[in-house]
């Protein structure tokens, strides 16, 4: 019997919120600059883990609540992870079928092409922010990976 | 086998509806970025939307607030007791200062009637509770708990005990979005209280840094000094605090001087802050004619002098 999954989108929802809420939940501030991008995490894993496509809507619309929560230009995390949602779609065969270790390199390119492309707009928009420090959070982000997995896939088979 | 899966979203999606969604997507991303960016069309939706996030914002830091509000309650008497001796000997100090203080006002008034300009000091407040929440950790922004509602607008200065803090950038009906002094977006015109020589300081991104970047090599300005705001542009009241110089670097090869400073503010521990109303109808610099208040140089003499 296959393995069933329950993973609709009351699940969904309540992933995104809580990758939002811990975006920005309080840390100190040398924490602060290491923290991964969990909601650009959490698109991945929905784009190329989960057992179900998802699709570019969810980016989007996360992308835009974590606009809103952040205060930041409307659109721009609406914009970055729906171009990562949909490379990880185009790549979700093959991705599925590569080892741990190769997937994680996978997702550290992306998050960095989602950073990148934050880094892009933030100085199109006049709001540049060239402190080297922006880019830490991007391996950090790649070294939870194999963490955020093991979560999802659990929350995923719990009815 | 084919068990009723609850889950009716296909495995695989690909081809020109992928695509096409992504372009969709996108163009109407850069349409709200842009129209955010430029026409401001966005500001209502903006407004409403900060108030449909604010009650998420709010309960991610109430388990901090509730830890700090219990460690408040359970805090030891003999640790009351000493803020209480603490606390009275600041007021004595205080009350003494504020003696002086009243005679000064009146003369001050009197004084602003005779050139017939308005004194802009502080006329109203408003504490405001910061959320403590992290919009960004290269922005220096907070989010405070007062909003349109409480007649919070756009661009009110906000203080602390020690000094100026930010000004509001973003008012939504029951929360706005606070800049502070050290966001390296910000600037903020000030005046060294010793010499009067006008500048700007800038943010550097981190709470605890400030800098000065348009003083000319001859300023007369060393570590230590004072600098308050000069009220140029209207947004701050003149003559409050800002920061106090800690370094300063001489590279002859450079027009201008580096020089770094610390907010007075405590930015990044305030629980609160104050958001002010004052008379800025005035604007500067006034008619040439007539005495110049103190610290404020003559137009001749230049940036620097003293």
């Amino acid at each position: 019997m296959a393995r069933r999954t329950n993973l609709g989108w009351p699940r969904i929802t309540a992933m995104t919120i809580v990758a939002l809420v811990a975006t920005v939940a309080p840390l100190p501030d040398w924490l602060q600059i290491l923290r991964p991008d969990f909601v650009a995490l959490t698109v991945l894993w929905l784009c190329l883990l989960s057992p179900r496509m998802t699709g570019l809507f969810h980016a989007w619309g996360a992308g835009l609540a974590l606009d809103a929560f952040r205060g930041v230009l409307f659109g721009q995390h609406a914009l970055t992870l729906v171009v990562i949602a949909y490379i990880a779609s185009k790549l979700r065969l093959q991705i599925r079928a590569f080892p741990p270790l190769q997937q994680t390199a996978v997702v550290l390119a992306l998050l960095w092409l989602n950073e990148f492309l934050l880094f892009w707009i933030d100085g199109v928009s006049g709001h540049p922010i060239t402190d080297w420090r922006r880019w830490l959070a991007v391996p950090v982000g790649a070294a939870c990976w194999p963490l955020i997995t093991g979560l999802y896939a659990r929350v995923a088979q719990h009815r | 086998m084919t068990t009723h899966e609850p889950d009716s979203r296909p495995l695989l999606l690909g081809g020109p509806a992928l695509g096409l969604r992504l372009i969709v997507l996108v163009i109407l991303s850069i349409g709200l970025m842009v129209a955010d960016q430029h026409q401001h069309h966005l500001a209502v939706i903006r407004d409403w939307l900060s108030a449909a996030v604010y009650p998420l914002q709010w309960a991610v830091q109430a388990p901090l607030a509730a830890w700090n509000t219990a460690r408040e309650s359970l805090a030891t008497r003999s640790r009351i007791d000493a803020d209480n001796v603490r606390l009275a000997s600041d007021n004595l100090v205080l009350r003494l200062k504020l003696m002086r203080f009243e005679s000064l006002a009146q003369e001050n008034q009197r004084l602003r009637a005779a050139r017939e300009s308005s004194a802009r000091v502080v006329q109203r407040s408003l504490i405001a509770e910061i959320v403590r929440v992290d919009l960004d950790p290269f922005r220096q922004r907070v989010l405070v708990n007062k909003g349109s509602r409480d007649g919070v607008f756009r661009g009110q200065a906000a203080l602390d005990a020690n000094g100026i803090f930010g000004q509001v950038t973003r008012v939504g009906p029951i929360s706005a979005e606070v800049i502070l002094i050290s966001d390296p977006e910000h600037a903020i015109p000030v005046q060294v209280n010793r010499t009067g020589a006008r500048t700007i300081a800038l943010g550097t991104g981190r709470s605890g840094q400030l800098t000065l970047p348009y003083l000319p090599q001859n300023s007369d300005v060393v570590a230590g000094d004072l600098f308050v705001s000069s009220g140029l542009g209207g947004v701050f009241p003149p003559g409050y605090p800002v920061g106090k110089v800690t370094a300063i670097e001489r590279d002859p090869s450079q027009p201008l001087l580096s020089v770094t400073a610390r907010p007075l503010a405590a930015l990044d521990s305030d629980p609160e802050l104050l958001l002010v109303w004052f008379d800025s109808t005035v604007v500067e610099p006034e008619s040439e004619s007539g005495p110049e208040p103190p610290g404020v140089l003559a137009p001749a003499s230049g940036a620097g002098g003293d």
